[in-house]
């Protein structure tokens, strides 16, 4: 108590209120806001004009001056729709993949715990720091054309090739997809059930609520929240995801990200791609917005 | 607690498993055991073999890897002042600039990778700034990326601080710059270390802004592993998504050193 009493005696511009944070950092001579001016400026050269440029870009066709035309071209071309919906449903499957697999999982390490589990939930934290194309890789050797799973098949059938033959398909991006996000859902939800207190469980069970009960009328109420923040995380994530597609190295599996590549990188055309790119910031961005909002509303 | 049967429990933990191990398990190990393989086309891997360890750590791969080193600290570093200062200033400002300044600097997590990369790309392929084919653009474009993990995680520490320490620090007579030094980057230590470890692992991996703009001459590890797998060489891929991984996880682990022997306080 004598500590506040000091520190509001010694800068009496703070208000006696509810804001104690301000007070030291304030400093007499220069205002905050102008502390705060460095790593805006930084910020808006390394990222903000690059991105305006983008957008002036994506009005600019080579022939010079301004207008939509690009926009008017990338917007006709089937190549462009078919990204747009082939990104969308496979970031949505995944995202309903993810969702689910990761509630039953983060529903059995939290709550029916078995020797290990701490090290599996560790596990799921290292699994977060590898990058995503790493999982397209690993599958590439099991359901790849001459891997495990097809060079299995030709050994016990004869046949002269594998039934496996998916991974070059949107299926084998949504199936390495649902690897590596599933963890980004079970974070928040352990962080959830930690919370919950497991004597509401015994009540509802000695009450005589059957597993299936207790889940839907006790544990998926209070999981809503960090369901609703992992899965539109995660579906920004898959919306922006180029690593998995890339390593597929399907030629049929065009999403937006590898749209922005090959217009850009492959086919050198700048104004094209910049519009792919405003189309896809949009996109991510309303979305991010939203998370934001879901997960401050749930208090994560 | 959910389950109170014996044979149920088995049941589940059964169902964990069979989820659980190939899912998540088996792709890395997958990855480990091609590593050390020559080839892979029945049950299991055969022709034992640690040539291709040999071929990814010199040569052109021990340049990647370095080449991943160098670009992930620097940018690890760089974001992190920048990401660290930025949240100390936002967190003495009132209601809306510190929302302002939220949302600019999260803002780079919203915007696709590649698309970071293609503006990088784009804004510095042209004057007045040429980095366009040096390694500076790599680093530049790492750094956005990066820079809002590091916000978001020092603000959120910055947000728990407990304000009796620099209250009474400063009621004794330090000047904010001393506050600063000696009782917030102190006491902020343990979660700027892990939010530089989450900015390198972060950076070891970025693959999508890096094929955007990488020069020939500055070629990181997942661009190598990529080159690899594209031109249809899967085991050496493989050994050297090894390297990358065991790179990160050492440095990771020696980050997190740092940090037990911080939070003592």
């Amino acid at each position: 108590m004598t500590t506040a009493t000091t520190a509001t005696a010694v800068a009496p511009r703070t208000p006696a209120g509810p804001v104690p944070g301000p007070a030291p950092a304030r400093s007499r001579s220069v205002p905050a806001w102008v502390w705060a001016l460095p790593p805006v400026a930084v910020l808006a050269l390394a990222f903000l004009y690059p991105l305006a440029l983008v957008v002036q870009q994506s009005v600019t066709p080579d022939e010079g001056g301004v207008s939509l035309d690009p926009y008017a071209d990338v917007f006709a071309s089937e190549v462009f729709r078919s990204a747009l919906t082939t990104t969308v449903w496979l970031a949505v499957g995944s995202t309903v993949g993810c969702l689910v697999l990761g509630f039953v999982l983060a529903l059995v390490i939290a709550f029916v715990p078995f020797p290990g589990g701490k090290a599996v939930a560790r596990f799921v934290d290292v699994f977060l720091s590898f990058p995503s194309f790493l999982i397209t890789l690993a599958l590439l050797f099991v359901y790849g054309s001459v891997g495990m799973a097809n060079g299995l098949w030709t050994d016990v059938t004869g046949a002269a090739e594998g039934p496996f033959h998916f991974l070059t398909t949107p299926w084998g991006v949504l199936l390495a997809e649902i690897t590596y996000f599933t963890p980004f859902v079970m974070r928040p939800l352990l962080a959830a059930f930690s919370q919950l207190d497991t004597s509401q469980l015994e009540v509802a069970s000695s009450l005589g609520a059957g597993p299936v009960r207790i889940i839907r009328q006790v544990i998926l109420p209070e999981a809503l929240p960090a369901l609703a923040a992992g899965g539109s995380l995660v579906l920004v994530m898959c919306l922006n995801e180029f690593g998995i597609v890339l390593f597929t190295g399907a030629k049929g599996v065009t999403t937006l990200p590898m749209l922005v590549y090959s217009k850009a990188i492959l086919e050198s055309d700048y104004p094209a791609a910049c519009v792919v790119a405003v189309v896809n910031i949009a996109i991510s961005v309303g979305l991010y917005s939203l998370y934001r909002v879901v997960s401050r509303r749930a208090g994560a | 607690m959910l389950v109170h049967s014996r044979a149920g429990k088995w049941a589940t933990w059964a169902v964990f498993l069979l989820l659980f191990v190939p899912l998540f398990a088996v792709p890395l190990l997958v990855i480990l055991a091609a590593s050390l393989a020559t080839n892979w086309s029945g049950a299991f891997p055969s022709g034992p073999t640690v040539e291709r360890y040999s071929a990814a750590t010199s040569g052109d791969s021990l340049q990647a890897l370095t080449t991943s080193l160098v670009t992930a600290v620097a940018a690890s570093v760089l974001a992190l002042t920048l990401g660290g200062w930025a949240a100390l200033a936002a967190a003495s400002l009132r209601k809306r600039g510190k929302r302002l300044l939220d949302a600019l600097f999260i803002l780079p997590v919203a915007v696709p990778s590649v698309v970071v990369g293609l503006a990088v790309l784009v804004a510095y392929s042209q004057p007045p700034v040429l980095l366009n084919g040096t390694r500076w653009i790599v680093i530049l474009a790492h750094t956005v990326l990066v820079t809002a993990f590091a916000y978001q995680s020092v603000s959120a520490a910055v947000r728990r601080l407990d304000p009796m320490y620099e209250q009474a620090a400063a009621g004794l007579g330090a000047s904010p710059a001393r506050v600063l030094w000696r009782i917030r980057l102190p006491l902020l230590l343990p979660s700027l270390t892990s939010a530089a470890g989450l900015c390198f692992a972060l950076s070891m991996g970025e693959l999508s802004a890096t094929m955007m703009l990488y020069p020939p001459d500055w070629t990181p590890l997942p661009v190598q592993i990529f080159a690899a797998t594209d031109r249809g060489s899967l085991f050496t891929g493989a050994a050297l998504a090894v390297v990358l991984m065991t790179a990160t996880l050492l440095v990771l682990a020696a980050v997190s050193r740092i940090r037990t022997r911080a939070s003592y306080r």
